[in-house]
């Protein structure tokens, strides 16, 4: 299939006749405008892409792509999705999913989606809150989070979603943030260039219950001191005036470096998001957790050598099929031990 | 070689018999289960007509000898067509003191007991709570006691072939069974060939099989042991040709079946639960028909993955046991919702909670009814026989996808592991089940119901022009979308249960078995069919037409067939055998404010042919 023979595609095809019910100022829309404008570029049929959601502010998303759209129910869209896509691996599937859904209700199908390399976009909208419950701490809040249900402070140690993904054999995982329009596009198009199950945590601020969570990474003064943009074969720089890198340590570990005084951009690491083993794409998720650190975006880890789940079942499908030909139901019917009770 | 019996052994005869009821009883390691499945295979094929009951511990192996640890298999067979197990045995094979303590109460007096003496030591009966040995204590003396040396007898058929004592030890089942075949003149073949498939690969375990279980035949003739051995000639079954079939596997065949007539694609989600974990171990097979399998990471996944799989144009079932449809709760209410296919099963068993995984029975009617939360109506087909789990699979699949709705199939465990003959139907006998995909984008809108079933059109991802969301969110009438109105919301939850009461006009007439008026109804669904048409057969002959009674078994329980309020009221009192604590006669009082009179029994076995005749005869009296 290329482009060649589609009809062209814009974002207005994407948008739906139904009112946007997303507070205003709420990040949820910028997601919105991002991947309605990435969906015309991939050269798919309209009617191929289906987006698939959970329950959560976040999972109104299929209301307003106007595609193929199942809100299902709370943390099971992984679930739903691989059902789909098992019986349609032709079919671009994208699930929208929040921070509780995937992470705390969802949570097992979010990891068993991952390590079985489901051929899934998975858009993780962590606003470290609950909105449409209006106001609990979610799984990423920080500790000591005052909520309406923790008026003294939470005590949950908060998942990192990047780390976890990892940690469930992700073989996509990137970051964006909501209010980087360019550099959320760029990662939703990389994300969809990924033949497996592709893992995207797009921080958002919720306005409402949480505003400013991100603000140490979206605020124009403080985003460059506090941000690492990676790319592929890249040293890893950073800081307002890129002076700032991560160097490799003897022991395996890594440490932030001030450029100059005889360090220099060789002397760093060099972003490998191709390696096969997570090891290193691990380590850089939790560098955030780290005294003066910076937080990682772009594309963690982009290894595409794993075959798709759905891919797998097909072909053993299929070879069982060659071996055996196709089912024949009379054969089957009749198959084992018969016996015969003739008429008298 | 020594045998122990308490009278002198004359020449033996052949006496031929109508039934018999055997049951084999031992240690969870002895191998009880695969004895008497071969013993039923051999005699299914001879022609017999069979009722199977298998009976095992939730453990897979409690302590060697201990009474938590019997596992028991009993087969009736018979030269008549019978219908359940039988309430009392004819022969019992007890392998250990466990089995015999468990078991003997069911053993007629005068049934041939054949006892493992080799397993009567004193830690052994320490170990099932035995102060004497029953074998030299006279508490046995009402029956016929062979004590078989088989531990002994079976080292001392396989010494030669050098294997260790426990492996040897692992065979005394097939010497058992060989005499078993010997008491009731049956060829070994179908065993022979069994064992040469199943040990194929290990010669030695070939070949020690076949000589433990020739051994105990050739034991039987040498020794004379029996005095008598029996001929059960073949049953005069409906012709054609035949194949014996477990609930499970009819459910695993019917959904195949099902997949085939529809021209969809069979999806299973699935998570492994006793007792109804079979039927994935048998679909999992049938990749040549294209059939998916998938093994969810937990029930939710299971029955969620199957949703999708249906909203891709699938054929959806997701197969689990009552503590696996608790948790598929919510998502049920989705596919209720969204108005997509959807086949249930769930294999009952004892609760609440875990309860009793291995055991039967009925207890989930009410969770299948009304275990979701709001007005969530659901479809629900109910096996009767092992066999009939065939044919309700295709119907729960019919309705799933005719009316665009979940439907749950109930079947029990009981039926899963319980065994019958089966006719096996051509493939015109089978009921077509047309499926039509829209595909018409032209004023296309995703909940325009079709006026006849008010079924909602299945519009797949993939069909251009077509593009469309769904939700568990309320739905506006007609266009599909997202709408809070009232009086919209009530619309539609009497659309959705409009929908499903439809279905009546589309299911049989309820027809009585038996006498179609007067003094008693049997009103049942499920596992007790064949108990119950064995008892009401028994009274009806025994009575001679002094008492009208009818038995009506229920296949469709939601919706109820349209005439089942005409027939409560043709007779003079209405008993409601359930292996619960009467759920279906609570919906019958609520339904049809009938006197429904219950039996109900909860100790994770079926009923026994005779305590239904009691009753019977009480209401009769």
């Amino acid at each position: 299939m290329t482009t060649a023979t589609l009809p062209l595609l814009t974002k207005k095809d994407f948008q739906t006749d139904q009112e946007v019910r997303w507070c205003p100022g709420c990040g949820d829309y910028a997601i919105l405008s991002a991947v309605q404008s990435v969906f015309p570029e991939l050269g798919i049929k309209r009617e191929n892409f289906v987006v698939i959601s959970g329950i959560g502010c976040s999972s109104r998303f299929p209301y307003y792509m106007n595609t193929f759209g199942f809100h299902t129910i709370h943390g099971r869209a992984p679930a739903v999705a691989t059902g789909l896509k098992t019986i349609r691996p032709d079919l671009e599937v994208w699930v929208a999913t929040g921070d509780g859904d995937a992470l705390s209700i969802g949570g097992n199908h979010t990891i068993h989606m991952l390590r079985r390399n489901v051929g899934l976009k998975v858009l993780l909208f962590n606003n470290r809150i609950y909105g449409l419950t209006k106001g609990q701490y979610s799984p990423t809040s920080e500790m000591n989070k005052k909520t309406k249900s923790t008026p003294y402070g939470s005590l949950d140690r908060p998942f990192n979603p990047i780390s976890l993904a990892i940690g469930a054999e992700a073989t996509f995982v990137a970051r964006s943030i909501d209010v980087f329009q360019g550099h959320l596009k760029d990662t939703l198009k990389h994300a969809a260039g990924h033949k497996g199950s592709a893992f995207i945590e797009i921080l958002q601020n919720c306005n409402i219950f949480n505003d400013g969570a991100w603000f140490s990474l979206t605020e124009k003064d403080a985003r460059s001191e506090h941000i690492l943009q990676l790319e592929h074969g890249k040293p890893l720089v950073f800081g307002k005036n890129r002076d700032k890198g991560i160097r490799r340590k003897l022991d395996g570990d890594i440490e932030v470096v001030q450029l100059g005084n005889g360090v220099s951009e060789s002397d760093l690491l060099v972003h490998d998001a191709h390696h096969p083993r997570p090891s290193y794409a691990f380590l850089l998720s939790h560098m955030e957790l780290r005294e003066g650190f910076p937080t990682p975006i772009g594309v963690l880890r982009a290894w595409d050598e794993v075959p798709r789940y759905e891919d797998l079942i097909h072909e053993q499908l299929k070879e069982v099929q060659d071996k055996r030909g196709p089912g024949d139901l009379n054969k089957l019917l009749r198959a084992g031990d018969t016996w015969r009770v003739e008429a008298r | 070689m020594a045998t122990t019996t308490d009278i002198p052994l004359p020449k033996t005869k052949r006496e031929v018999i109508d039934r018999a009821v055997i049951r084999f009883a031992g240690d969870s390691g002895d191998g009880m289960q695969v004895t008497g499945s071969q013993f039923t295979n051999t005699v299914a094929l001879y022609g017999n007509d069979i009722a199977t009951f298998p009976d095992f511990p939730a453990e897979i192996r409690a302590p060697a000898g201990t009474l938590p640890g019997v596992s028991g298999y009993q087969l009736h067979f018979s030269s008549n067509e019978i219908f359940t197990p039988g309430d009392a045995v004819d022969v019992l094979i007890a392998m250990n003191p466990a089995a015999l303590k468990t078991n003997i109460a069911d053993l007629k007096a005068n049934g041939i007991l054949i006892v493992n003496s080799d397993a009567f030591a004193e830690t052994d009966l320490r170990k099932a709570q035995m102060t004497s040995n029953p074998l030299e204590d006279h508490s046995l003396d009402k029956y016929r006691l062979f004590s078989v040396e088989l531990e002994r007898l079976t080292k001392t058929a396989l010494e030669h072939l050098g294997m260790d004592a426990k492996s040897i030890s692992r065979c005394k089942n097939f010497f058992a069974l060989g005499m078993c075949y010997w008491l009731y003149n049956r060829s070994m073949d179908s065993t022979v060939r069994w064992i040469e498939a199943k040990f194929g690969k290990k010669p030695l375990l070939v070949e020690a099989n076949k000589l433990a279980m020739k051994a105990g035949y050739a034991y039987c003739e040498a020794t004379e042991a029996f005095q008598v051995s029996y001929e059960i000639p073949p049953a005069k079954l409906e012709p054609g040709l035949y194949r014996n079939l477990s609930g499970n596997q009819a459910l695993a065949l019917g959904f195949v079946a099902a997949s085939q007539k529809s021209g969809l694609r069979l999806f299973q989600g699935s998570y492994p639960i006793t007792p109804a974990s079979d039927i994935l171990h048998e679909l999992s097979q049938y990749k040549d028909f294209g059939v998916i399998t998938f093994q969810a990471e937990d029930e939710i996944a299971a029955v969620t993955s199957a949703i999708g799989a249906a909203y891709a144009g699938a054929l959806a079932i997701t197969t689990t046991s009552g503590p696996g449809m608790a948790l598929k709760t919510e998502a049920m209410g989705l596919a209720v919702a969204v108005e997509i296919p959807l086949v249930v099963c769930d294999i009952q068993r004892g609760g609440p909670s875990t309860g009793l995984p291995t055991k039967t029975e009925q207890a989930d009617l009410l969770q299948a009814l009304f275990g979701r939360n709001s007005e969530a109506p659901i479809p629900i087909v109910a096996a009767a026989t092992p066999s009939d789990c065939f044919w309700a699979a295709m119907e729960a699949s019919r309705i799933a996808v005719k009316y665009m709705v979940p439907v749950i199939l109930l079947s029990d465990g009981y039926l899963a592991n319980g065994a019958e003959p089966w006719r096996i139907p051509e493939l015109n006998e089978l009921p077509d089940i047309p499926v039509k995909f829209e595909t018409n984008p032209v004023d296309f809108k995703p909940y325009r119901r079709d006026p006849q079933t008010l079924s909602r059109p299945w519009a797949v991802p993939g069909t251009p022009g077509l593009e469309h969301r769904i939700g568990g969110l309320e739905k506006q009438d007609v266009s599909g979308n997202i709408n809070y109105e009232p009086l919209n919301h009530e619309k539609m939850v009497r659309l959705r249960a409009a929908k499903v009461e439809a279905i009546a006009q589309d299911i049989p007439l309820a027809e009585p078995e038996g006498d179609s008026d007067g003094d008693l109804l049997i009103v049942a669904w499920g596992s007790t069919h064949g108990s119950i048409t064995a008892a009401v057969k028994a009274q009806r002959q025994k009575l001679g037409g002094r008492g009208r009674i009818g038995h009506l078994h229920l296949r469709h329980l939601n919706p109820l067939p349209l005439n089942l309020g005409d027939i409560l009221k043709r007779y003079k009192k209405v008993l409601v055998p359930e292996l619960n604590m009467g759920q279906l006669s609570w919906v019958l009082r609520a339904k049809f404010l009938v006197n429904a009179i219950g039996l109900n029994k909860i100790q994770g076995r079926p009923f026994k042919q005779s305590e239904l005749e009691q009753k019977i005869e009480e209401l009769l009296d």
